[in-house]
């Protein structure tokens, strides 16, 4: 194993156990990108640029836009600002 | 039962998992090992019979093209089935008034993000058709070449905003671009059964050697099919959601005006 190959395979493991620990999905959204983009990095350095490629787009654009509008949706349906009555409140 | 025995029974289940798996990793053949007769014959054929360069592509479009064939429907039927769910749970929310749409059309957004996004619209375009282009040649081809050109539209909306998403429409006309897409990798495969015989037979000319654009018989063609299917799932997919989001914080905001 090289070194280039332990330096993606640790990365990839900071990042994915970062994605694990953030709580907000928001900021998950983010950082699940960045360790595509690692991921991505890790299948270039083992000689897979194709498969690098399709994970390039997939992690990086295609999962954090689709789940950032899925949170624009929840949003709506569940309003989470302070003026809005929640449904305790509602219920009473 | 005893959470104790819960965690006992969840160790020991773990314990297990992790045998059968280092068992399985030392049994995995070496990096780079050829350890498959028919890789090792079509890495060493593909390039006199194809005349291509990219072996991945090749095996993609070609000799398991019919691997592909179903990738892709997978992709078209989710796509399909997500959008029906989205328009069976939105109704009559076609209708925006002419205040609210106004409102949404100023621009949002800081000058930073609209700039950026407008500056990275044509290169995106531009990488994304030759990613789909030369996937016979270099890395890449439909399927990447498909995203990256989705890519391109969702830097549309961040350059610009909702109302001139709609007015574009890409929900209208993307469905006809997926299907158009989907059918055509599906009839270059039966162009192949009809000529040669066989489904997903490379019925072109390989083309010229040293490899061109060309080059490939169908395999260029098929990636032209795919980059099709897949920006037009993938923006038809973007474009449902944004739909969803958008026509609510219209609304939203007509709300707030008339309180």
């Amino acid at each position: 194993m090289t070194v280039l190959e332990c330096v993606a395979l640790t990365l990839v493991a900071i990042a994915a156990t970062a994605v694990v620990l953030v709580d907000d999905p928001l900021r998950q959204s983010i950082v699940s990108s960045f360790m595509g983009l690692f991921l991505s990095a890790l299948f270039f350095v083992l000689q897979a640029p194709d498969v690098a490629l399709s994970m390039l787009g997939v992690t990086t654009v295609v999962i954090p836009a689709l789940v950032l509008l899925a949170l624009a949706r929840v949003r709506d349906v569940v309003p989470q600002d302070d003026h809005a009555p929640g449904p305790e409140e509602e219920a009473a | 039962m005893k959470p104790a025995h819960r965690v006992a029974i969840m160790l020991a289940a773990c314990a297990g998992l992790l045998g059968w798996y280092v068992w399985g990793v030392a049994g995995l053949p070496d990096f780079g090992d050829t350890v498959s007769v028919t890789g090792t014959t079509i890495l060493h054929a593909f390039a006199g019979e194809r005349h291509t360069t990219n072996a991945v592509t090749t095996i993609v479009f070609d000799y398991r093209g019919m691997d592909t064939l179903g990738e892709e429907l997978i992709l078209f039927i989710s796509v399909v089935a997500v959008t029906l769910l989205l328009r069976e749970r939105r109704d009559e929310s076609e209708d925006i008034s002419p205040e609210a749409e106004r409102a949404e059309s100023h621009p949002r957004g800081s000058d930073a993000v609209r700039a950026l996004g407008v500056a990275t619209v044509g290169v995106t375009v531009l990488l994304g058709l030759y990613v789909v282009t030369h996937g016979q040649l270099s890395p890449g081809g439909g399927f990447q070449g498909g995203v990256i050109l989705a890519a391109a539209f969702m830097a549309i909306y961040a350059a610009g905003n909702f109302v001139v998403l709609r007015r574009m429409g890409p929900a209208d006309w993307m469905e006809p671009v997926e299907a158009a897409g989907a059918a055509g990798l599906a009839l270059l495969a039966l162009g192949g059964l009809l000529a040669g015989g066989a489904f997903f037979h490379n019925f072109l000319p390989p083309g010229p050697v040293p490899s061109t654009i060309i080059s490939g018989g169908t395999i260029p063609l098929d990636n032209v099919a795919v980059g099709i299917e897949v920006f037009g799932a993938m923006t038809l997919l973007a474009a449902e959601f944004l739909n969803e989001a958008g026509i609510a914080r219209v609304r939203g905001r007509s709300q707030d005006d008339e309180g």
